[in-house]
């Protein structure tokens, strides 16, 4: 039999539908798992989306061709049967199912899965295991060092951080990633603590969210300036981008954070550079990888992104039939691997380029 | 040990002084004396004797975690840190206990060195049980003697001092030896750091804190050259030899008693008066006038026993440059040119074998100084030391009192390519930072690259981070943490010493290599070779005495 999805240059691809999944380079049909750039690229013909991704998708790429589906919902693309399942990874993330001739593959692209696949994200569906043949997963941060603490205590943690910072009179500059990450923040605070402002980028995205019905706090808008009165309490809510520039300067005394999975390793908490570091990242930890791989009950897996040759042995070592595509997702923005953005004396490589070659089990499991 | 945590978590968090300084003092409010006398000498750097082998250490954390080996290995290159690692892989905590932190060590962490492997294992397995993740990656820290945190000595000495209301400045004499291998932190030694009053008497072989230069570009902003005692620079080591009642001690700047380690310093001590303190330098000396290249010093300071021929082979002596103490009074007030009078006079008696005075040097006018310099690598010394002939003798790194300069030589540097990297440590776990560079050999046109230098320093964050992406995407092949790269990138290295080594590849060994920058302009072909080496060797060698 052959397989649903295979690696082509232009990315996955379902040969017997005729259609790419999250493609990188320009394709005839896209059906897109969610809107972060390196999943959903501008220049294809049609996108095919959920139905929540919408405003989103719209708002980073402008006027698509774009087809939606609700999640459950099914659609026969060239005689294989797709429909879209949540992630849990941000807004309008979407696992895609295909069948076919009695098949079912998943592609996951990036998902969160917590324990109990419990709803802890306010601003997205949480994952939903779809039981399958062939799973096709990230592995972002595939290591047993990664384990997430539950959200309501990182709440606690980014609640005492900017009530002590207001009772101090400074400001709380929060670096979180501008879509999924900033939202999920917003709606894990308590906004009686302060005004919290947003970054131009974090705010039009926070537009996004609320015209497709996600209930977020009111924000102010960094951009037109901050009333003095307010920087003394304020969270600022900013990309990472922003760290260090004349941008973050104009709250003049501050404390920065930064919320991120890689905050996990003290070493990538000291690198960056800010006076804390949140754990908190829209990635499966080590035990949603297992947990959500698991419960999809396939027998083959394939891994995308992160740490693929670890998550290949891994699984490998437990009877499973696990092998590695070398595709350009980059996972979670902050990474060590990803972070050379402009490399001296030497070609530009593809991100996420730590994945060298498709990994066989037979030679990683040895 | 939940306490010390806590102090351990609000320092690790903050990379702001005032918070730390808030947090450690915080704690010396709270904590019992005896854990915080323990808890002020991890601070401050005091390593007890190792109790459990690493290998044992990570044999206890594979069975508690329940990985398989390669795994734990893979988390390890990740995290970069040994205790961190095993904190994140434990299984959650079953109960906690309440046991302070010198509890912990004494009754705890002390007694398992010298038991049979499996009963460590056992014990081990059953304290990270009763530990929340903070205490597990600080005690396993403290097992593993790689605890280490952004707190400087000098912090740890100001927080001392704001809380118990007395000058830093004898807050940092009594904490002298403090950290001491042998002398094992006790709730009455911590009583005696904060005791109330301002000059407590000095214990009998405790020396100063050592003042430290700055380092120089330029002279010129300096003024008159009449200003300024010029000495050399010498390369040894930093140390005190202090003579008080009929014995002698000598410190490293580490605050380490090196006394046994240099028994012809130590007798010629002796021939001081009592009550006498010399700062200088510890060089190996052959010929009984001039410092030889440290590697002969070196040679020494890795061996456990002193031989007899080791001892023939490289012989110590003290040059001595400072005079703190004479008559058991401190003279660190005095201004620079009394103190050197005070050691001339000293010295006329005591010098000779083991014990030479620093002599200053002549120059009419800073172009006299840089002269001098020039002359500094044929006379195996690192360059000029400028001191301020109306200084005191300060703390540390300090300038209040007067100010000492180092002017050291430049360093000669190399181009050259990286070939091998390694993931670094700590603050650039995960990150590629320490790096094997090479040279082209010289049997054109088949020449080689031939590694000759280890570095990790140099380059600021971005240009490491930019450099990691370089070698992951132009990475051969794997060894463990070693990764072979396509050559693509030349460095300019900087290193202080050259010295034939038949032990190396290349046949020589630098002395503190660093990168000095990326040389983007450069290609691999247009990298220097073994031949610039040898160059470099014959020319800056010492003179023949």
């Amino acid at each position: 039999m052959s397989d649903l999805v295979v690696l082509r240059p232009e990315g996955l691809y379902c040969p017997a539908g005729d259609f790419h999944i999250d493609p990188w380079r320009p394709v005839e049909r896209a059906v897109i798992t969610h809107a972060h750039s390196d999943h959903a690229r501008a220049g294809h013909r049609h996108y095919l989306a959920a139905s929540p991704s919408a405003h989103v998708l719209r708002a980073r790429l402008g006027e698509i061709r774009l087809q939606t589906l609700d999640y459950g919902a099914a659609l026969d693309i060239g005689g294989v049967r797709v429909s879209l399942h949540p992630a849990g990874h941000v807004l309008g993330s979407a696992q895609v199912r295909l069948a076919h001739r009695g098949t079912v593959w998943v592609v996951s692209g990036d998902y969160k899965a917590a324990p109990g696949f419990a709803a802890e994200d306010a601003t997205c569906a949480p994952f939903e295991p779809v039981r399958c043949d062939a799973f096709i997963s990230e592995s972002t941060f595939g290591l047993p060092v990664y384990r997430w603490q539950p959200q309501a205590r990182i709440a606690d943690e980014i609640n005492a951080w900017w009530a002590g910072n207001a009772d101090a009179g400074r400001a709380s500059i929060l670096y979180a990633y501008s879509f999924g990450k900033a939202q999920r923040i917003l709606a894990m605070i308590d906004a009686r603590i302060g005004p919290v402002y947003c970054h131009g980028a974090t705010e039009a995205v926070n537009a996004a969210y609320r015209a497709s019905g996600v209930a977020l706090p009111p924000t102010l808008p960094a951009g037109a300036g901050v009333a003095a009165d307010d920087r003394r309490r304020a969270l600022v809510l900013a990309p990472p981008a922003a760290q260090g520039s004349a941008w973050a300067r104009r709250f003049g005394e501050a404390a920065d954070a930064f919320a991120s999975g890689w905050m996990q390793l003290r070493g990538a908490r000291r690198r960056q550079g800010v006076d804390r570091g949140f754990v908190l990242s829209d990635h499966a930890d080590w035990p949603g990888l297992e947990r959500a791989i698991a419960a999809s009950g396939a027998s083959r897996v394939i891994l995308t992104h992160g740490q693929v040759a670890v998550m290949v042995r891994h699984l490998a070592a437990q009877g499973l039939d696990a092998q590695a595509f070398a595709t350009e997702f980059a996972g979670e923005a902050g990474s060590a691997a990803d972070a050379g953005a402009a490399a001296p004396g030497a070609a530009a490589g593809a991100p996420g380029a730590e994945v060298a070659a498709p990994a066989s089990p037979a030679a990683t499991a040895a | 040990m939940r306490r010390f945590a806590r102090l351990f978590a609000a320092l690790d968090a903050s990379t702001a002084t005032h918070a730390k300084l808030a947090a450690l003092k915080a704690y010396l409010a709270e904590a019992a004396a005896a854990d915080a006398a323990w808890a002020v000498y991890f601070l401050a750097g005091g390593t007890p004797r190792r109790t459990v082998p690493t290998r044992v250490l990570r044999e206890a954390a594979l069975a508690a975690s329940g990985l398989p080996e390669w795994l734990f290995e893979e988390c390890y290159q990740a995290v970069g840190d040994l205790a961190e690692t095993i904190a994140h892989v434990l299984p959650a905590p079953a109960a906690e206990d309440d046991l302070g932190l010198a509890g912990w060590v004494e009754e705890r962490l002390l007694p398992l060195r010298g038991q049979p492997a499996a009963t460590v294992r056992e014990r081990l397995i059953d304290h990270w049980r009763v530990l929340d993740w903070p205490g597990r990656f600080l005690l396993t820290k403290l097992i593993g003697g790689g605890f280490r945190v952004g707190v400087s000595r000098l912090l740890v000495i100001r927080a001392l001092a704001e809380h118990a209301g007395v000058d830093a400045t004898v807050v940092a004499q009594r904490m002298m030896g403090y950290t001491d291998t042998d002398a094992l932190p006790t709730a009455e030694r911590f009583a005696r750091l904060i005791a109330a009053g301002t000059d407590g008497p000095v214990a009998a072989g405790a020396p100063y804190p050592f003042f430290l230069a700055h380092a120089l570009a330029d002279p010129a902003a300096l003024g008159a050259v009449a200003d300024w005692q010029v000495e050399w620079k010498y390369d040894g080591i930093r140390a005190q030899l202090v003579r008080r009642a009929g014995q002698a001690w000598i410190w490293s700047r580490g605050e380490e008693l090196v006394t046994e380690r240099f028994p012809e310093i130590a007798a010629a001590g002796a021939r001081l008066p009592d009550g006498t303190v010399l700062d200088g330098e510890i060089v190996a000396c052959t010929d009984g006038r001039r410092p030889a290249p440290f590697a002969l010093l070196q040679k020494r300071i890795g061996r456990k026993t002193l031989t007899r021929r080791i001892l023939a082979e490289a012989p110590a002596a003290f040059i001595a440059y400072d005079l703190l103490e004479t008559g058991g009074s401190d003279r660190r007030t005095l201004p620079q040119h009394a103190r050197r009078a005070l050691l001339e006079a000293t010295l006329a008696h005591a010098a000779g074998p083991g014990l030479l005075l620093a002599p200053v040097l002549d120059a009419a006018d800073w172009a006299g100084c840089a002269a001098l310099r020039a002359e500094a690598r044929a006379r195996g010394v690192e360059g000029l030391m400028l001191k301020e002939r109306a200084g005191r003798y300060g703390t540390g790194r300090t300038r209040e009192a007067g100010t000492w300069w180092k002017w050291k030589v430049d360093p000669y540097s190399i181009d050259c390519v990286l070939i091998y990297a390694q993931a670094g440590h700590g603050r650039r776990a995960g990150l590629y930072t320490d790096y094997t560079f090479a040279v082209w050999s010289d049997d054109a046109p088949e020449r080689r690259l031939v590694p000759f230098a280890k570095a990790y320093s140099g380059l600021t964050d971005d240009e490491f981070r930019a450099v990691d992406a370089v070698i992951r995407r132009t990475t051969v092949e794997k060894f463990g943490p070693v990764r072979s790269v396509t050559p693509s990138l030349v460095f300019e290295l900087g290193f202080e010493g050259i010295q034939a080594s038949p032990r190396h590849k290349s046949g020589v060994a630098v002395r503190f290599p660093r990168m000095l920058r990326l040389r983007p302009d450069k290609k691999v072909e247009d990298a220097d070779t073994l031949a610039r080496l040898r160059e470099l060797l014959a020319a800056g060698a010492p003179a023949a005495a």
